[in-house]
């Protein structure tokens, strides 16, 4: 690990003023040379790695009191971006009303790494491509702009067969940001030009030509909540992960479901993938597909094939187009034996 | 309640004495090798090549070596003749690969360790590390079979010692069997993983090196070291009491020892040095990638007419590593016509080694999974097919078995699994949306030694001391060798004082392939045998006739002290002063002149295979295992039952991914490489058979450390078979080809 200065955050409009003095510094691997410092189960293990070399570290855990807590009200959900991982998983009104979203939770990673870490964190952990986190292997886009792909011809049992880019396929590992892609949550953000409110489908950018940059976020910006709104299909709702084995394991691939039901007609639907595609990523035209319609093994297969149209895969992961549409089916007809 | 880990002996079983060590592992009081604070110690930090084949061409230590902290960076270029060459283990020397630590230029494989920086803290040593820029010139590698550049060769072209097994007239037996099959399976390269790292601490005193190193091999890595340093043996001592899990891993001298032992020397100062999680895939050795083509032939009713089959293993340029399973799968079922062939594939990659069964993992996955497409086309139940075919002679060179319980194992198995509610048919059976398949397969193991030795004290207190450099991999060994001399010498277990893993104690061979207990345990009773004729017991059971203590009293001696020198059976003459070399060959299972020794067993498994997306999961497996005196039920439930677990893992998850460009280990870490987690493991039941073999040792014991992982994978396959009708034949058996053709 590059040493690197760390400094803990005093109030949510200071922790930003870290990142001033750097602004002009070029963006390493592109990101800031400064990064915020929140479980750490991404960023040291990245520092560890010396994948990422932030020069400083700003811890936002002192910011907890602000950021840490969950409110539940008629019109929604709001989570605090410090609060931990198992604290939201295990929150009894998010169980019951925002199953999806305590799924996602509870069945990411491991109870030690789900009470370090935080949902802020959740959204921005990196891929695991294993060319990316080895920084031996010279060609890596994200790592190293221009280096190549070694996934390309590599291993790719992992990576992503829908919005990959010639650049990378890296896929997108994170649970969470799938329920909250589902959900259409929004995110508060403070940073050095003030506060924004933004959907969380604009957070992450697909590789494109830009593999290194991941997010919409500026240098210097926090996340500080979560909004989830209230919504008929809600608490019809639930996360299916599919992996090798049964725990602690990223998702081979995975689906965000939430339904609601008029009778046997679908009102309204949201399908979000995870597992198989480079950003969080939902299946609109799926969705589409399924509303006004009943649910069924017929419908339902026919919306999983609309899911996974245009997906590209390479040597290793041709199985998550069939793996992916089964996950797609079987979500979506567990969803309908729920109550709404 | 009843203590499923301790379970109650049956016939020729001992009492499950908790571990010896248990108090000190769980306090936290057992000092491992890196747990050692040597005063004033240096890190090492290992710089791993991220080629595969080619040389280096420069390094540019510059930045490195500018870091505050830094001390030293050794290198081809620097290290000068410091290290001498040491015999690759086939050809009976201690090391694990025949590459000289930093001995040149060349580029031999992936993740070989190209330099050494040297510094006053752990956290400098790995950031020097990352600043080291290394110019390479790169040549194409070739990373495993097929690949291009792959050069096959038969091993016993290069292998003297080997012998293709064969018998009758496979090719026209074959011909003319009614039923055949003739199948082609494939086995992944794995690695151990222990959760103890391959940490090494050296020092020097004056010329005395101490070596903290996690060791299968004290002696070995004790001489093996001196010759690399051109010192006397008499110079190192290697201490290793505790090993976090070594599976094989831990057993040869690997390349960082002496590196480390030459920093010290150097610096003048102790040198620490833990490899990280990914660089232990390189540093140690691993199992390679195999692939097989097996065809069987039978009778209408099931009787095995023919059976041929061929290995191919992936090895590295320099060495013909290869674990040659046909000398085992060959011998299990009685057969007329057999033929075989081991073919070993020259990759640029690390030299393989021994880890759990290392032969039969693979060979049985293979035979096992055959034997079941067999009596699916037989329309056979997969057990009596195996009853059919039950020996009490292998059929190579008819010898007899010691001893055989087998088809008692599948019995008591296979009662307890409730096998006889299984509808045969494929896919026939389910709850709700998983598909319910039962799957059964043998396991099997050679039962081998080594010489050993031990000297055992008496005291007039009551107590009593046992010494021997034997190593506790989580085997029970300290334990087990405490109960032999507590039970010989008429004292209480808790009043034996055990003292293991450390070259000032006489030597023990290798802890590897399931030796040691019956090893150790017979010195243990031989030197306890020679304290009770010197003290005028003339008994020759387990437990003395007179009351040694009171006699040692009476006679007002202060100790009585024996050091035994114990030979197996078929052992070659020199066999003890190969011990003292560190040297001592395990003799035994297929490779005796006289008789064949094997320990057997039957595992059974239940698979749940989800009707649409196709996760397999494994809630119940059920294992019976004759094996000879079993010392302590405790232990050996232990043992069993942590290979079956791996089996499950070997069968559904693990996996070393190999870049096919770069020849390179790509999944280098323990969030990639999937082992089984407390999820995937639901029940597990050890079923202990007894069975009596006056012949193997006078104590009766076969090994039971490696037995637990053979079969299981074939049983697995099986299953999968039995739920979905599918075979899957490559392990690991995963998602992407069942979903696929569903
Ligand atoms: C072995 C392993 C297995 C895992 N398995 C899973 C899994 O199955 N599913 C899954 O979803 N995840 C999994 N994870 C990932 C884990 O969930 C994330 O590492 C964790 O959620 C990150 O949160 P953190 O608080 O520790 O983030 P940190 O490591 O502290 O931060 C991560 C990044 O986000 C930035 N950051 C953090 N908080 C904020 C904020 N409020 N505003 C702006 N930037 C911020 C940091 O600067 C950093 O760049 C696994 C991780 C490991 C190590
Ligand atoms: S897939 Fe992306 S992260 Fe992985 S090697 Fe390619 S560019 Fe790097």
């Amino acid at each position: 690990m590059r040493p690197f200065l760390y400094d803990r955050a005093a109030s949510t409009e200071s922790a930003p003023r870290a990142f001033d003095g750097l602004k002009e510094a070029s963006l390493i691997q592109g990101r800031a040379p400064a990064e915020y410092l929140a479980g750490g189960t991404t960023l040291l293990d990245l520092m560890k790695l010396d994948v990422m070399q932030p020069a400083r570290v700003v811890d936002i855990t002192p910011l907890e009191p602000q950021h840490g807590s969950i409110a539940i009200s008629d019109a929604g959900l709001r989570l605090g971006a410090l609060v931990k991982m198992s604290t939201a998983a295990d929150h009894p009104a998010v169980i019951k009303t925002y199953p999806v979203l305590a799924q996602s939770l509870t069945l990411a990673a491991s109870a030690q790494l789900r009470n370090m870490a935080t949902l802020g964190g959740n959204l921005l952990q990196r891929t695991r491509c294993n060319y990316f986190r080895d920084t031996s292997w010279s060609a890596c886009n994200k790592r190293n702009p221009g280096s190549g792909c070694a996934a390309l011809d590599g291993l790719n049992r992992q990576h992503a067969i829908l919005g990959a880019s010639q650049d990378c396929i890296a896929t997108y590992p994170g649970d969470f940001a799938q329920a909250l892609m589902a959900l259409d949550a929004t995110l508060d953000i403070a940073g050095p030009s003030g506060s924004r409110t933004i959907p969380i489908a604009t957070l992450h950018k697909p590789p494109g030509s830009t593999p290194h940059i991941e997010t919409t976020l500026a240098p210097g910006e926090l996340i500080t909540a979560l909004s989830i709104p209230a919504g008929p299909w809600t608490r019809r709702s639930l996360y299916l992960k599919i992996r090798d084995r049964q725990s602690y394991e990223f998702a081979l691939a995975s689906a965000a479901i939430a339904l609601h039901l008029d009778g046997d007609t679908v009102k309204d639907v949201r399908i979000a993938l995870g597992g198989v595609a480079s950003v969080p990523w939902r299946a609109r035209d799926a969705e589409a597909s399924l509303i006004g319609k009943p649910l069924n093994e017929a419908t339902a297969t026919a919306a999983a094939r609309m899911a996974f149209v245009g997906s590209a895969p390479r040597t290793h992961n041709a199985y998550k187009v069939t793996l992916g549409q089964k996950t797609v089916v079987r979500a979506l007809l567990q969803a309908a034996t729920l109550e709404g | 309640m009843v203590d499923a880990a301790a379970p109650a002996p049956k016939a020729n079983m001992g009492d499950p004495v908790p571990r010896y060590d248990a108090r000190a592992k769980v306090t936290g009081s057992a000092l491992y090798a890196s747990d050692v604070a040597l005063p004033d110690v240096a890190y090492a930090f290992l710089l791993s090549s991220a080629i595969a084949k080619g040389r280096i061409k420069s390094f540019d230590l510059r930045e490195a070596r500018a870091l505050p902290g830094v001390l030293d960076i050794l290198t081809h270029e620097n290290i000068g003749e410091a290290i001498r060459k040491v015999k690759f283990f086939t050809e009976g020397g201690p090391a694990s690969n025949s590459i000289l630590p930093l001995g040149s230029a060349e580029i031999a494989y992936g993740g070989q360790t190209i330099a050494v920086v040297l510094a006053n803290t752990y956290e400098v040593a790995r950031d020097a590390a990352h600043r080291v820029k290394v110019d390479y010139e790169v040549d194409r590698p070739t990373a495993t079979f097929e690949s291009p550049g792959a050069v096959d060769q038969e091993l016993a072209t290069q292998n003297k010692k080997h012998d293709d097994p064969k018998v009758g007239d496979f090719a026209a037996a074959y011909a003319t069997a009614p039923v055949k099959i003739d199948v082609a399976y494939s086995t992944p390269a794995q690695h151990h993983n222990p959760i103890e790292l391959f940490a090494t601490q050296c020092g020097w005193n004056g010329s005395q090196l101490t070596v903290h190193e996690p060791s299968q091999n004290v002696y070995g890595l004790k001489n093996g070291l001196a010759t690399q340093l051109g010192i006397e043996p008499s110079q190192v001592r290697v201490v290793s009491p505790f090993i976090g899990g070594a599976f094989g891993s831990k057993g040869a001298l690997t390349q960082r020892t002496a590196l480390v032992a030459i920093a010290a020397r150097k610096l003048g100062r102790p040198v620490k040095l833990v490899p990280t999680r990914e660089q232990g895939f390189t540093v140690a050795t691993y199992r390679a990638e195999t692939k097989h083509r097996i065809k069987l032939g039978a009778t209408r009713d099931g009787k095995l007419q023919a059976l041929s089959h061929d290995g191919f293993e992936v090895t590295s340029r320099p060495d013909p590593y290869a674990v040659a399973g046909t000398d085992a799968s060959t011998r299990m079922y009685a057969c007329p016509n057999i033929t075989s062939n081991v073919t070993i594939v020259r990759a640029d990659r690390s030299t393989p080694g021994f880890m759990r069964a290392p032969a039969e993992t693979p060979y049985f996955f293979a035979l096992e999974s055959a034997m079941d497409e067999l009596a699916v086309a037989l329309a056979m139940d997969p057990v009596e097919l195996r009853r059919l075919n039950d020996t009490m002679k292998e059929p190579i060179k008819s010898l007899p078995y010691t001893s055989r319980t087998l088809m008692p194992c599948f019995d008591q198995a296979s009662e307890a699994f409730g096998w006889s509610k299984r509808n045969p048919q494929p896919g026939s059976m389910r709850d709700g949306d998983w598909l319910i398949g039962w799957g059964c397969a043998t396991s099997a193991y050679p039962t081998q030694m080594a010489p050993a030795t031990a000297r055992v004290s008496l005291f007039p207190d009551g107590t009593a001391r046992v010494e021997a450099a034997s190593h506790e991999i989580g085997n029970g060994i300290y334990t087990v060798a405490g109960q032999t001399a507590a039970e010989r010498l008429g004292v209480p277990v808790g009043k034996v004082q055990v003292l293991m893993g450390d070259t000032d104690l006489p030597p023990a061979p290798v802890s590897g392939g399931s030796i040691s207990t019956a090893s150790v345990c017979s010195a243990v009773a031989q030197a306890c045998d020679a304290i009770r004729a010197k003290l005028g017991d003339n008994g020759t059971g387990a437990v003395p006739t007179v009351d040694l203590v009171a006699t040692l009293k009476e006679r007002g001696l202060g100790s009585v002290q024996e050091y035994a020198e114990w030979m197996p059976h078929g052992a070659a003459k020199g066999g003890m002063q190969m011990l003292y070399k560190g040297a001592a060959q395990p003799i035994g299972g297929a490779k005796l002149p006289d008789r064949i020794q094997f320990a057997f067993g039957a595992q059974f498994v239940e698979v749940r295979v989800h009707a649409r997306t196709r996760e397999i999961r494994v809630p119940r497996i059920v294992g019976a295992f004759a094996s000879g005196r079993i010392m302590n039920t405790r232990t050996a439930h232990s043992q069993y039952m942590g290979g079956m677990i791996w089996g499950i893992g070997s069968a559904l998850h693990e996996k070393t991914e190999i870049d096919a460009n770069a020849a390179r280990y790509v999944n280098t870490n323990l969030a990639d490489y999937l082992v089984p987690v407390n999820a995937d493991v639901v029940d597990v039941q050890v079923i202990m058979v007894p069975e009596e073999d006056t012949l193997v040792n006078p104590l009766g014991i076969k090994g039971i450390g490696e037995i637990g992982i053979v079969g299981t994978s074939a049983a697995i396959a099986n299953a999968i078979y039995h739920a979905t009708g599918q075979r899957l034949r490559d392990l690991p058996l995963r998602i992407d080809s069942l979903v696929e053709a569903a």
